[in-house]
């Protein structure tokens, strides 16, 4: 499919911009590859152990990398640990409180690191012998490299992010929605810090979208909740904000 | 319609955009993948696709071949079942004669290879044209397709001196790497959805088939394909179809594969294979070749649930395949097939005939959420498994070579 030039078409299809427009969003979007470490652990004790040493970009990996590499969407777990807890150790009471850890609310990696650490050791506490069981399979410690990349589109108006959402890529949307909460000091999505430049007239928006939590969802779905937000915002006429069918 | 365009109407037209927007970034570069043959078997299937999709992002992509005599062959299918753990070690002949392929393989590429910005070996039979090359200027990557996580170690030793000057591997799965002085990146395999075994075929095409075979499409059929291979386990589905007939007296079984040429195990499976089949009409042991692609792809369609009951397995494609025509798998819980098969959603792990006998009544019971689990394996592979997701993982792969070894790589 062809690309669309988003610039020009703006300028036909919506109302114009204000005296001091806020600015042009620029998209922009990321692709992860992941590199093994040959680190690897077979039981809770040697998991805490290597948490403690790993690079923090196998923390990122292992927190944000399910979204964005080949896996199934685990409907109830979303970082590796606790899936690992749940399916290798059986241990439903670790894995609960490794899974409500929430990656955003940490400035730094090394931050969320320690309150991974804190919560094994938590576990190991109430269950010693828990430390030492091995486990069928592996925790294999994996780590990401995060390439980002300005895709040249800028979008002039929140009511034309509405209409392209549903065709953004799936890396632009964690990079946008996602990614942004560990770049922004704000740590917020880079469309409410968008859209709050435009004073309180998007006020109503932001909070629909304060309201989206991205991390129970695929990014597909996410992208689906994202553009039927924005969309009912808007009030877009589904055949403009149409998903390829497959 | 170019190549790229066309895989827009399957993986949708925001992953083709942004391959090209990723294909921007490393524009020209040349890339040269070597490996021992252009037909037959998953990696000429996989580079036949690829590089032309490489070329068309914009990457100056190159496919070359090694060959040599007998000998050579020989030697690598050593190389490949003592890396698999097969403990047969190699001949010193055979090794002299891998490595001289390779020098004269060399004296014909050299060129080429060395003034490539990216060269990807496959597997090791082009292993040493590296050492070969003394004035290489680009990366080199090997790309290993099987699983090495419990190799035979002479032979082992032997590879990881031919392949320590690499700058980078991929690997399937971290569980089948080995640990190696270079990043060791992660690039699972993928399917082709617009290959005759994947691509949409009419009905007519597929009922064609069943009545070919004799199969009745009023039954419900279960299906397995792969080779007749004792890892395979097709006697433990015979089990599990025998296990699960008294329940669904109208349940068909269809084993559907071959042997390989290089398996000389596989005659005596397949006489096993009917030995346990009997005189059963309604279980369907299939010798096919090894170019039946649209008769695999209509067996895969008409199919009311594929098996998959590995006891050992790589990455299982077969597994992708059955997913994205829609149908949920009942899968042995090895290898890549527990990437692919998650129990109530795409299919069922099982670990016994028994386990999949029940698991086969289950979903024959249960129409809606078998379809449903149908639904979700087929979003599942587009969004993870196509060779779209595959390109992508390449060229980025390509940037974060040339941007050094960085967790994070912004790019303007």
């Amino acid at each position: 499919m062809a690309t669309t030039d988003l610039t020009t078409e703006t300028q036909v299809k919506f109302a114009p911009l204000p005296k001091e427009s806020p600015g042009a969003f620029a998209l922009r979007d990321c692709a992860l590859i992941a590199i093994a470490t040959g680190s690897r652990a077979q039981n809770l004790k040697e998991l805490h152990d290597r948490i403690a040493i790993i690079e923090s970009a196998c923390i990122y990996y292992h927190f944000w990398g399910g979204l964005l590499r080949p896996r199934f969407d685990d409907p109830d777990f979303r970082n590796d640990f606790a899936i690992w807890a749940r399916n290798d150790m059986h241990d439903e009471t670790l894995a609960e409180r490794l899974a409500i850890i929430d990656p955003t609310q940490h400035a730094t990696l090394d931050g969320l690191r320690d309150a991974v650490l804190e919560t094994i050791e938590g576990r190991l506490e109430e269950v010693e012998a828990a430390g030492w069981q091995r486990t069928a399979s592996a925790f294999h410690f994996v780590r990401s490299q995060i390439v980002v990349f300005d895709t040249g589109r800028v979008i002039q108006h929140p009511e034309e992010l509405a209409e392209r959402l549903p065709r953004l890529s799936l890396g632009s949307v964690f990079y946008h929605f996602i990614d942004a909460r560990r770049r922004v000091p704000e740590r917020v999505d880079d469309f409410r810090v968008w859209l709050r430049r435009w004073g309180d007239r998007y006020a109503d928006l932001c909070d629909r979208l304060a309201e989206v939590d991205y991390y129970f969802v695929s990014l597909a779905d996410l992208r689906r909740e994202l553009a039927q937000v924005l969309g009912e915002y808007f009030e877009i006429p589904p055949d403009r904000q149409r998903e390829d069918d497959f | 319609m170019s190549l790229l365009e066309s895989y827009a109407s399957v993986a949708g037209s925001e992953v083709v955009d942004q391959l090209k927007q990723l294909g921007s970034q490393v524009r020209g570069a040349k890339v040269v993948h070597v490996n021992s043959t252009r037909k037959g078997g998953g990696v000429a299937e996989i580079l036949d696709r690829l590089v032309p999709l490489m070329q068309e992002v914009g990457v100056d992509a190159q496919w070359e071949i090694i060959d040599g005599p007998e000998e050579f062959y020989e030697c690598t299918k050593g190389f490949h079942n003592a890396l698999q753990g097969a403990r047969v070690p190699i001949p010193e002949h055979r090794l002299r004669a891998y490595e001289e392929a390779n020098q004269r393989a060399a004296e014909r590429l050299r060129p080429q290879l060395e003034s490539a910005d990216f060269v990807f070996i496959h597997d090791p039979q082009p292993a040493r044209l590296l050492q070969h090359c003394p004035n290489r200027k680009g990366k080199w990557i090997w790309r290993c397709h099987i699983d090495i996580s419990r190799p035979y170690l002479p032979v082992w030793k032997y590879l990881r001196r031919v392949i320590a000057g690499y700058d980078a591997g991929i690997f399937s799965l971290s569980d089948f790497a080995q640990p190696l002085p270079f990043p060791l990146y992660l690039i699972a395999p993928s399917i082709d959805p617009l290959s005759d075994k994947n691509r949409e075929l009419d009905r007519e095409e597929s009922m064609a088939v069943l009545h070919r075979f004799h199969l009745d499409a009023d039954r419900p059929i279960v299906l397995q394909v792969s080779r007749f291979d004792r890892f395979k386990d097709p006697v433990g589905v015979i089990e599990a179809y025998r296990l699960a007939k008294p329940h669904v007296p109208g349940l068909q079984l269809v084993l559907a594969g071959g042997t390989a040429s290089d398996d000389p195990e596989g005659e005596a499976m397949l006489h096993e294979v009917q030995a346990a089949a009997g005189d059963d009409r309604d279980i369907h042991v299939l010798m096919l070749p090894p170019d039946a692609h649209r008769t695999i792809n209509a067996l895969q369609r008409v199919a009311t649930v594929v098996l998959q009951k590995s006891l050992r397995e790589g990455f299982g494609l077969t597994v992708t395949e059955a997913l994205w025509k829609g149908k949920p798998v009942v899968g042995g819980n090895t290898g890549g097939i527990r990437l692919q098969v998650v129990n109530r959603h795409t299919g069922f792990l099982v670990s016994t005939p028994e386990g999949a006998a029940l698991r086969i009544r289950y979903l024959l019971r249960n129409v809606l959420e078998r379809q449903e689990m149908g639904r979700k394996a087929r979003a599942f592979v587009r969004e993870n498994f196509l060779l779209t997701r595959q390109l992508r993982e390449y060229l980025t792969l390509l940037v974060g070579l040339a941007h050094g070894n960085t967790d994070r790589i912004e790019l303007a």
